[in-house]
């Protein structure tokens, strides 16, 4: 069980260790100490080990994760699991802004609050969020699910696409073209699997739910606005 | 992208350490802004004593002999306590006027960094640790604190272009991001009397609090107005002889984090900022919301 210390190493040392991680490993949990708010910690990992982080985080940890599982003990800083492709990231605290931008697959579970513009243009990620989450959230958004137990900030979902967003608590606004749509029995069955792999289920139950997504009138072109263009 | 650090301190026993605290925070910044560093520091008021603090970039000769020839001028006791290009003056707190004056007449090429009765601002460009160390930033003491490492966009990389700006007495404003319509609320400014010393956006937000605050309004309400009336990208964090806030525009783009014990509330532009800072590990910690201020006074 290697044990990286991150102040006494570098950053550079513990990401070159992790990225000749390939294929079978007989070392397969890692634990970072000493994080100290550094960037870029355990970004562009891709195989099955888990790594678990002593501490908080800065900017873009766990970035383009592939395979891993990463366990943040503390919050982290901005663009958290950035464009992660699979595997699972998770954060004990708060995440900072952008928390799973962009992110084609895998699972991010975020146990404390995020701040603003939470799974921006996400394509694909799940993201599981026990406290709330700040404006611009979802923003573009393209695939994949987002489930929030607390409140939504802002302009949840503006300019939505595919997304399916499921938020528990308030919403304060929606964004353009976002609208509540109807819980079927297969969403409520995607969020009871959704909860259960967010490490969510004995806080929250499928019904106490609505559902968010898109109208879709601001990406089809619609033949009454040719004259607009 | 700028770096802000700031510490206000709620326990007297911490205020020896202000200095090295701030000064640690203000170095692990250096990424955020290389070009130029700078700090406020609320030394504390003494009674009668009023500090101008002031700047040349030519110290031997604009020092040499300031204090004997301002003390002619105002026919009152000054003394003068010089730290690498800058120097603190102190002169009797009725004074203080007289002295600003008298300085602009005495010493042309001397610029006026702070004025007040706990102020002290030290700037200049090059490297935050090359900085902290010329004004030995570590062993200062005081009750609260506001430091700045500046990636300069909207004005040259000057020592009168860093950050922190002061526009009122015992008032400091740093800046990270961008203010897009300061040209006309710096017109409008001028108009109500205000003077300014540069082209910077960032002294525009300074000078926009002082006259909130000159007109009557708190700490508090003068920073409510920062969010109607100045455009742009901005987390401000503010200073007053005894109060310290924190505000950021409703996009909220550029980076916050808060922590407070019951020895001091942290304000730094990242969570690096903090890591040293005593009981960190059981502090709140938190990212201040978009277009909410926060504010605290002792």
């Amino acid at each position: 069980m290697p044990s990286f210390d991150l102040g006494a190493h570098g950053l550079r040392a513990l990401n070159s260790t992790l990225h000749a991680l390939k294929g079978q490993t007989n070392e397969t949990q890692w634990d970072i100490v000493n994080p100290r708010g550094s960037h870029a910690i355990a970004a562009g990992v891709d195989a099955a080990v888990d790594i678990t982080v002593h501490g908080s985080t800065g900017y873009y940890c766990a970035g383009m994760n592939k395979q891993a599982t990463i366990r943040v003990k503390g919050s982290a800083g901005p663009g958290v699991a950035e464009n992660m492709m699979s595997g699972t990231v998770i954060v004990d605290g708060d995440a900072s802004q952008y928390a799973g931008a962009t992110g084609r697959g895998g699972l991010l579970v975020i146990k404390g609050n995020a701040s603003s513009r939470c799974g921006i243009s996400m394509k694909g990620i799940d993201i599981v969020v026990h406290g709330s989450i700040g404006h611009m959230s979802a923003f573009m958004a393209q695939s994949g699910n987002m489930v929030v137990l607390g409140d939504a900030g802002d302009a949840l979902g503006d300019s939505l696409y595919e997304a399916r967003l499921f938020v528990r608590g308030k919403v304060k606004s929606l964004g353009a073209d976002c609208i509540e749509k109807e819980m079927r029995p297969e969403h409520l069955e995607l969020l009871e699997t959704l909860l259960q792999r967010g490490e969510a289920d004995a806080k929250a139950r499928p019904e106490e739910f609505r559902r968010y997504g898109s109208a879709r009138k601001l990406y089809n072109f619609n033949i009454d606005n040719a004259s607009a263009y | 992208m700028c770096g802000i650090v700031g510490l206000f301190l709620k326990d007297p026993s911490l205020e020896p350490k202000l200095g090295a605290m701030l000064a640690d925070m203000l170095v692990t910044m250096t990424d955020r802004g290389p070009d130029s560093a700078g700090i406020a520091i609320y030394s504390g008021a003494r009674d009668g004593i009023g500090k101008i603090t002031v700047q040349s970039a030519q110290p031997e000769a604009d020092f040499r002999n300031l204090d004997e020839d301002l003390r002619n001028a105002i026919g009152q006791p000054v003394l003068l306590l010089r730290k690498s290009t800058h120097a603190v003056l102190e002169v009797p707190i009725g004074q203080i006027e007289a002295a600003r004056s008298a300085l602009a007449h005495l010493r042309p090429g001397v610029k006026i960094m702070s004025v007040g009765d706990s102020i002290e601002i030290f700037k200049e460009v090059g490297l935050p640790k090359d900085v902290a160390a010329r004004f030995a930033v570590a062993q200062m003491k005081g009750s609260h604190g506001i430091g700045h490492t500046r990636m300069a966009t909207e004005s040259a990389v000057t020592t009168m272009g860093a950050h922190p700006f002061s526009t009122g007495s015992d008032q400091c404003l740093v800046h990270n991001g961008s203010l897009s319509n300061h040209n006309s609320v710096r017109r409008d400014l001028i108009r109500a009397g205000m003077a300014f010393e540069t082209e910077n956006d960032t002294e525009v937000a300074a000078a926009f609090l002082s006259h909130k605050m000159d007109e009557g309004a708190g700490l508090g309400e003068a920073m409510e107005a920062t969010l109607t009336d100045l455009d742009g990208f901005f987390t401000f964090v503010v200073g007053t002889r005894n109060g310290f806030g924190v505000v950021r525009d409703p996009i909220a783009c550029k980076p916050a984090v808060m922590a407070e014990t019951d020895q001091y509330v942290a304000f730094g532009s990242e969570y690096r900022a903090l890591v040293d800072l005593p009981g960190i590990e059981n502090a709140r910690v938190w990212e201040p919301e978009p277009a909410t201020v926060y504010f605290w006074e002792r």
